[in-house]
């Protein structure tokens, strides 16, 4: 924090001179705050077991992220908000029915393997949240794939299990999805609103949209990422998700089900596990684009936006390098003068 | 090597921990992360590579006069093919349900990295009494190291040891999975290198 000087002073110091009020606390805390919305909605459609799975995976990531300074005799960075939020998002990618020790042990590979081995904050190379949700995905199959249908009105305690729109999509087809949701419409509002089965978080849309932007009024995140894997998204499962052919999917059925919005907005910006560079982030968006619509049409999983995030963190900083951008005032060598 | 001449025993602890193949030296990884998801099969090449290499040294050692320097790459890997022969055709005959689900690895011994490390750095220049103890002491670390990672590997993974059930309800499947082969040696690693710096003033891995 830099201290307010008096105007007789004389202040000395390095540069920078003039600093923003950004700092990391308040960009974390806000990125929270934009997930409001769609925290509710989940607990509006799932019940109160919404509000416990995601409680617990934060509370349990924060004393992690605590209890693993305090063992190392170093400051504590549980109150930054991260820890916070690695939490949040674990919660809204987990199924509404899960046991009590699987918010545990997700939190626990998500802060301590993934992002506090490597260092902390900045350092990790993975999204801490999607690689517990993957490492709990792995482990246990079976439980993290019940999904519960969504009853309105906060007090779903015992409900029925369902399929997703994608799963139903992968297994029965497009006019089995059709059935169960009467028409297109109905199909197209059950995925704005939420009211479909799925991950706590990832269901509502509009609650989703809502939070973004915020995060693009406060000019937290950029379009190149969101949107250059939405569109990727989007024109793939209209050129290969059809059953008639190319070009006759249905784009928006992938663009608004499964983990798609809540993943490019929230997830895939996230800044420490993403390419800096603006002409690097939209191939970064691209690349999850891809393997997201690969895993989905031609894998073995219904949803690809975790593995594929997952996988193109991998190829940040090498996208990163390849992808200098020009300094300022550099003349572009000729081939003449590089010999 | 340190230059003045260790006694057998310190020849024998320095194996199994100060060089531990796995934990330390970070070589011969390939086994450690494919054969330890069950106790079972890590004991069973942990056996084989402790014969393996205690018998290498001493031969090594015995011949070490007669090799000629500029061909001893080329004998060293037909000692060392000779002693996997046996140890492979005895398994084969005597240990069947053991070597039908890890004898491509028992065969693969042939190839490993601290076996030949060992005929080269100690047995082609000691006498073959030490040779054997640093072979063995070798041997029994790798050894241990397999046992330590197949415990917690096929604990966590199936809630079993040695294929009897330990614990009831659902199993971190990963670990079973080669995902968490590499999790558990890292994080052994890891702690070994901190027990190391913490307790017995060592520098970790980086500084051997």
């Amino acid at each position: 924090m830099a201290t307010q000087a008096k105007s007789h002073e004389l202040i000395v110091s390095v540069s920078p001179h003039v600093r923003g009020k950004e700092t990391v606390e308040r960009i974390m805390w806000t990125v929270n705050l934009s997930l409001l919305p769609a925290v509710i909605m989940s607990i509006y459609y799932f019940g109160p077991r919404a509000a416990y799975v995601t409680g617990l995976c934060i509370v349990s990531s924060v004393l992690f992220e605590h209890l693993y300074w305090r063992f190392l005799d170093r400051k504590t960075t549980a109150g930054d908000g991260s820890a916070f939020l690695t939490g949040l998002l674990l919660g809204m990618n987990l199924p509404p029915s899960v046991p009590f020790y699987i918010p545990l042990i997700g939190s626990l590979v998500a802060i301590i393997i993934t992002k506090l081995l490597f260092g902390g904050l900045g350092y990790n190379v993975f999204n801490p949240a999607l690689i517990g949700r993957a490492f709990l995905l792995i482990s246990f199959p079976k439980l993290m794939t019940i999904w519960s249908e969504p009853t309105a009105k906060f007090i779903a305690m015992d409900a029925k299990t369902t399929a997703t729109p994608l799963g139903l999509l992968k297994e029965e087809g497009l006019t089995h999805l059709m059935e169960v949701f009467g028409s297109k419409t109905e199909l197209y509002q059950g995925l704005l609103w939420g009211n479909t089965a799925g991950s706590l978080g990832e269901t509502s849309a509009i609650a989703l949209l809502i939070g973004a932007a915020i995060l693009f009024i406060k000019r937290y995140i950029t379009w190149h990422t969101p949107f250059s894997f939405i569109a990727t998204v989007g024109v793939l499962a209209w050129a290969f998700g059809g059953d008639q052919g190319l070009f006759t999917g249905d784009p928006l059925i992938h663009i608004l089900s499964g983990g798609l919005i809540l993943g490019a907005f929230f997830m895939a910006t996230d800044y420490v596990t993403c390419p800096t560079v603006r002409k690097g982030q939209i191939i970064f968006g691209i690349g999850c684009g891809a393997i997201t619509m690969l895993i989905r049409l031609k894998g073995g999983f219904p949803e690809g936006v975790m593995f594929a995030i997952l996988l193109m963190n991998c190829f940040a900083p090498l996208i990163d390098r390849s992808i200098k951008p020009k300094m300022f005032g550099a003349v572009k060598e000729t081939k003449e003068q590089a010999k | 090597m340190s230059l003045q001449p260790k006694s057998n025993w310190e020849l024998i602890k320095n194996g199994m921990f100060g060089e531990n193949t796995i934990f330390r030296m970070a070589i011969s990884l390939c086994p450690s992360i494919a054969v330890t998801n069950g106790m079972k099969n890590g004991m069973a090449l942990g056996i084989a590579v402790v014969f393996v290499q205690t018998m290498v040294n001493a031969t090594i050692s015995l011949m070490r006069n007669f090799i000629h320097p500029k061909i001893r790459i080329p004998i060293f890997m037909l000692v060392i093919a000779g002693y996997v022969t046996i140890i492979d055709l005895l398994m084969a005959t005597y240990a069947r349900p053991i070597y039908k689900e890890i004898g491509l690895y028992i065969q693969i011994i042939v190839a490993f990295a601290s076996i030949f490390a060992r005929a080269e750095v100690f047995a082609s220049k000691n006498k073959v009494w030490s040779s054997i103890c640093d072979g063995f002491g070798m041997g029994v670390g790798f050894l241990l190291a397999m046992l330590v990672i197949s415990f917690f590997r096929e604990l966590l993974g199936k809630g079993e040891l040695f294929g009897y059930s330990i614990i009831a309800g659902n199993p971190l499947l990963i670990m079973i999975l080669p995902a968490g082969g590499f999790l558990a040696v890292g994080l052994l690693m890891g702690f070994f290198n901190w027990v190391d710096m913490k307790y017995f003033g060592g520098k970790g891995a980086s500084g051997v």
